[in-house]
Formats: C-alpha cells, structure tokens, sequence
C-alpha cells in the first residue's frame, strides 16, 4: 500500500493535482457562483410568475400565457444536460466570442438551471400559508407589495434552502462541462483521470468536489434555518434535521434538474 | 353604515354550481358589534368576505359611507370600485383571522407596521403608532419577539393591534377566538368590545358559538344554508327566536322554549323499576300535576327502566309537594333537589 502512494509516477500525480487545485477550485468556485447569480436573475422572475399568474393568485395572467410559460419550463427541464450543454456552444461563442474556457461554461449553465430554478422558486413560494396573502390582500396590498414584502420574506428560509440545493446542482453540472472545454475540479478529473488514466489525480478532484459540496451544503443549511424566525431555540436543532432531510430528498430525485 | 343590498354569491364547483349565500340584505349602523352566527357551512365566513371582497359576491351592493371621498358624500358600493380604489378602501375595513394569519418572519412590532407600510407611512411615525398599539392589546413588551414565541391569545392580539394600525372604520373577526380556549376568549371579546368603545370602530363577528353573541353583540344575524334567517337586536332573537334556526341556535340542547314557568327542580333516578311504567303520565293523570322535563338520559334494559331525568316543578308550593310526594312514593325511584340549576 505504502509502496503504491510511494511510487514516483504516483508521487507525480499529487504534485500535479496540487499544483492545479488553486486554479481548478476558483474556476469551479467562479462559474459556480455567477452561473448561479444569473439563473436565479431569470429563474427568480419566473418562478414567482408561477405562484403568482396562476388563477386565484396574487395577480392571475391569462390561460395561455401560463401553459406557454410552463411547457417551455418542462421542455427545457426535459432535456439532458449534455446535450443542452452542446446546444448552448453557439450561445456562448455569440455572447462571449469562444466556447472554451471558464466563462465559456456559464451561459449552458444558465440555461440548464434557470428552469430548475423557476421549479424551486415556486415550490417554496406555494409553502407559504395562504391566509398570510389573504389578510395583505384584506389590508389593501397591491400585487407587487404582497410580493416583495409577503411572499419573498415568508418563504426566505425555503428559498435559502433551494438555492443551496441549486448551487450544488451546478456545481455538479459544471464538472461535467470538462468534456466540452469546461475548467475546474471537473475538466481535471476527465482530462486527467479519464482520459489519461491518472486514478489517483482523478480521485484527488472528486474529493476537492465533495468537500466543496460540503461546504456549500452545510453554510446553506445553516444559513437558511438561522434565518427562520417561525423555529424558537428549542426547535431550532429540529429544524436543521428537517433542512437536511428535505436536501436528501432534493438530492435523491434522479436527473437532477 | 354598512349596507349589504340583495348579496348572492354562487361558486362553480364540478358537480354544478353551489349557491353559498342567497339575496342577504342587512344594515349594520355605526358602532355596533354585529354577530353573525350560524351552523358550519351556513355561509356566514362567504359572508363577511363578501364585505371587503376577498370574495365578490355574484350579485348585490356592498354599500359602505365614509371610507372614500364622493362627489355627493354618499355610501359607495365596493364592487363597483376601481383595483386601486377598492385597495385604498380595504385600509379602512380590518379583518381579523381565527388562524391570526401572522407574518411569520417578521417582529410582533413590524407586523403592526405591515398595514402602515403598504399604506405609506413613513417608518418613524409607523413605528411609534406600532408601540401604542401594543400598549392597547396589553402586549407592551413583545415588540422585538416574533409570532412563533406567543401563544394562541397574544397572536391574536398582535392581529388585533395590526387591525387597528390602519385607522380602520371596521373590524372584521372571522371566527377570530375559535382557535382559543374560553378563558383566552373571553379576554380577546372583552378586547373586542373595549376597542369598539373606546375607538367607535364598528365590529362584524362571525361566529358558531351562541356565547360569544350573547357576551359582547348588539346585533345578530342567524344565516341558514346561505339565507338570513333571523335579524334584529341580541334582545329580540334571543328572547323570542322566531324561526326554526334560531332556536336551534339559541337552545342548542333543545330546552323548553314554551317557558313552563319552573320553581324547583329534581332529579329522579330510576334504579330499574319492574317494568317501565310512563311515570310523568301517570304523574299528571294521577295528582293533576304538570311537571316539565328539562332533561332525560333513560335506557330500557330488559323492559327495565334506568338512568335519570331532571324535572321542573310547577310555582304552585301546593302542586310540587304534591308532585314531590308521589314521586318519593314510587318504588326503585330515588328523588333528589337540585337545588343550583341553571338553564
């Protein structure tokens, strides 16, 4: 055993993944972090459309304008993320003149999320109490007002929990970008382990990603139950247990988005 | 005044439509505290929202005076209101909630603020109104404590303090002490009435529960599957209830609303006579004396009879002890004075 990590080919491999992880990491932080920012800047809108457009919402939109707004949402949710991604190679090389590199990886991942965003956004906005939206509407709240100070603060603590779940989903999907030119943990483990057989390299990343995962995970989770006022200090441990156990049943819904 | 003019309101459902209120018309002065009361389902919660329009009645006037400017000064109807008139109209008629209907992620102190928000107050001047309020529903020191740490009868003091924010002209309570225990209840109706008092703000309740009418209305309404049954004074429908409903409401343990005038009551147990003979009958057969059942909780096991039964005996002192006698007579009947009875 001693003698396999003691080995020089072996012994190559570390120092080559340690001498790429500063760079793999902020190129997976970074892609992570403002593909996530932009589809929550389209999937947000959406999402509270949904709640919203419905008939006997706050603000009901026509019929058609529903059932167009969620057929493309399943269509787009529909499709593999690999295929998307190669579809989305033109739209990268309009906006950002290549189709290779960091930035590059970004607009197929925006496309690829912000649906699963929309679906995340409405599902945490359907959770708050309908009542609450009665007595604002019985105040005389406009639409607008029963959004922005009803429906996004009451459902604060579950949108924090989506997005956790949202950003590790992209984190996922930007490591499989690495097979159309991505960069990061993900491009690593396939150039490397993947296509030149450096096991041990590939390991190294898939253990920088699940820490990684870690960390978004646990921050979120936190985040999102410091934050719920419905949970007193006795409750609160009860309420990080459920935070968790509604992660693992978001995480356990195959296909991801 | 509020003037509810010919309110139907029907609601398509998948096996027909369902006519939840049918042609009510009422009119509820300034001032009062008006009960509406009725069975579940007899459409008294479609009723009251149908006076702010959480839901719009399917035909009628919600005729309302005061709450918005007109040319003439007089009352406007609500369903013929504007989006952003019927919002500014909403600020003047409050509702409360038997769920509170609270926000959750917000301090008791900003919930109050929460109608002056919407209505664009500025957040100094919101904030101490915020404070006053509390000081008026008794809850001074949980400004900076949210919903989830009060109990049941705080919340809806906080509610209450969030209703009152607006400056309203009335008070809408849909089943707003259900919720509660009846210690909790009777505090918040005492609330209820005081605020009504003290700020003249008109009080609309609705309720299933007789006591709560009784304790704190002037007015009632008695809704039966969806139409108004009875209406008048707490005074005139309670005395002397005129229709089917309202004595079911009133007497909802079937009591004697012939007023048998009633002097002395007893309770007679039957320990299992030898055979089951019509005691009351024979009572009045045999000594000419009516006596009145005010409750009976008898079974027949095997011809025999057992249990109890509460009897009212006549003014007459002659009469009862005559009543009284034949019953002490009767063999396996024991006869007791109930001596604190209230109907």
């Amino acid at each position: 055993m001693l003698d396999f990590f003691n080995s020089p080919e072996v012994q190559e491999q570390f120092s080559l993944f340690l001498e790429l992880l500063p760079g793999d990491v902020w190129d997976t932080v970074y892609s992570t972090a403002l593909a996530t920012l932009f589809a929550y800047v389209v999937g947000l809108p959406l999402g509270i459309l949904l709640v919203t457009g419905e008939a006997g919402g706050v603000r009901p939109l026509p019929r058609w304008f529903m059932a167009a707004l969620n057929f493309v949402i399943n269509i787009l949710r529909s499709v593999p993320f690999l295929i998307l991604m190669i579809l989305a190679i033109p739209l990268s090389r309009l906006i950002l003149g290549t189709s290779v590199g960091t930035a590059a990886m970004i607009p197929p991942l925006v496309i690829a999320a912000f649906p699963f965003v929309a679906r995340m956004v409405e599902s945490s906005l359907r959770e708050v109490d309908r009542g609450v939206l009665e007595a604002a509407t019985a105040m005389g709240a406009s639409p607008l007002q029963i959004v922005w100070k009803v429906l996004l603060p009451e459902a604060r603590p579950s949108l924090l929990t989506g997005a956790t779940t949202v950003t590790i989903t992209i984190l996922g999907y930007g490591a499989m970008a690495g097979f159309i030119g991505g960069t990061g943990l993900g491009a690593t483990a396939i150039n490397y382990g993947y296509y030149r057989t450096q096991i041990v390299l590939e390991y190294c990343a898939v253990i920088a990603l699940v820490i990684l995962v870690q960390i978004v995970q646990t921050a979120g989770t936190r985040t999102a139950v410091g934050s719920d006022k419905r949970l007193t200090k006795k409750s609160r441990r009860r309420g990080l247990r459920d935070a968790n156990r509604q992660v693992n049943r978001d995480r356990r819904s195959p296909g991801g988005m | 005044m509020i003037e509810l003019r010919h309110i139907s309101k029907i609601f398509p459902t998948a096996d027909g439509d369902f006519q939840a209120l049918s042609d009510i018309s009422l009119t509820i002065q300034d001032g009062d505290i008006f009960g509406i009361v009725g069975m579940s389902g007899a459409g008294k919660s479609t009723l009251v929202r149908c006076i702010n329009l959480l839901e719009r009645p399917t035909e009628g006037q919600v005729l309302m005076d005061g709450i918005l400017e007109t040319e003439d000064g007089g009352p406007v109807d609500l369903c013929s209101l504007s989006p952003a008139q019927l919002r500014q109209a909403r600020r003047s008629i409050s509702m409360i909630f038997q769920q509170f209907n609270l926000l959750m992620q917000r301090t008791c102190l900003n919930n109050i603020c929460f109608p002056m928000e919407i209505a664009g107050v500025p957040r100094a001047e919101a904030k101490k109104r915020a404070l006053e309020y509390l000081d008026i529903v008794g809850l001074p020191d949980k400004a900076n404590a949210y919903p989830a740490q009060l109990s049941g009868g705080q919340k809806q003091r906080i509610a209450i303090a969030r209703a009152l924010a607006s400056n309203p002209k009335v008070l809408l309570c849909d089943e707003a002490t259900s919720a509660l225990d009846p210690t909790t209840t009777r505090s918040i109706l005492k609330l209820i009435q005081d605020i009504n008092r003290r700020l003249g703000i008109t009080a609309i309740i609705i309720t299933h529960e007789m006591a709560v009418v009784e304790s704190i209305c002037t007015h009632v309404a008695i809704l039966e599957k969806g139409r108004m049954v009875e209406t008048g004074t707490v005074e005139e429908v309670f005395s002397n209830p005129k229709t089917e409903a309202g004595r079911r409401l009133v007497f909802p343990e079937g009591a004697n609303i012939d007023k048998f005038p009633v002097a002395g009551v007893v309770r007679v147990v039957f320990n299992g006579g030898s055979s089951y003979e019509p005691l009351i009958a024979s009572l009045a057969i045999d000594c000419g004396v009516k006596v009145n059942i005010l409750g009976a909780d008898t079974r027949n096991v095997n011809g025999k009879a057992f249990g109890s039964m509460l009897l009212g005996l006549p003014e007459d002192r002659n009469e009862a002890a005559k009543a009284m006698s034949y019953l002490r007579a009767q063999k396996d009947v024991t006869v007791e004075e109930v001596p604190d009875y209230h109907a």
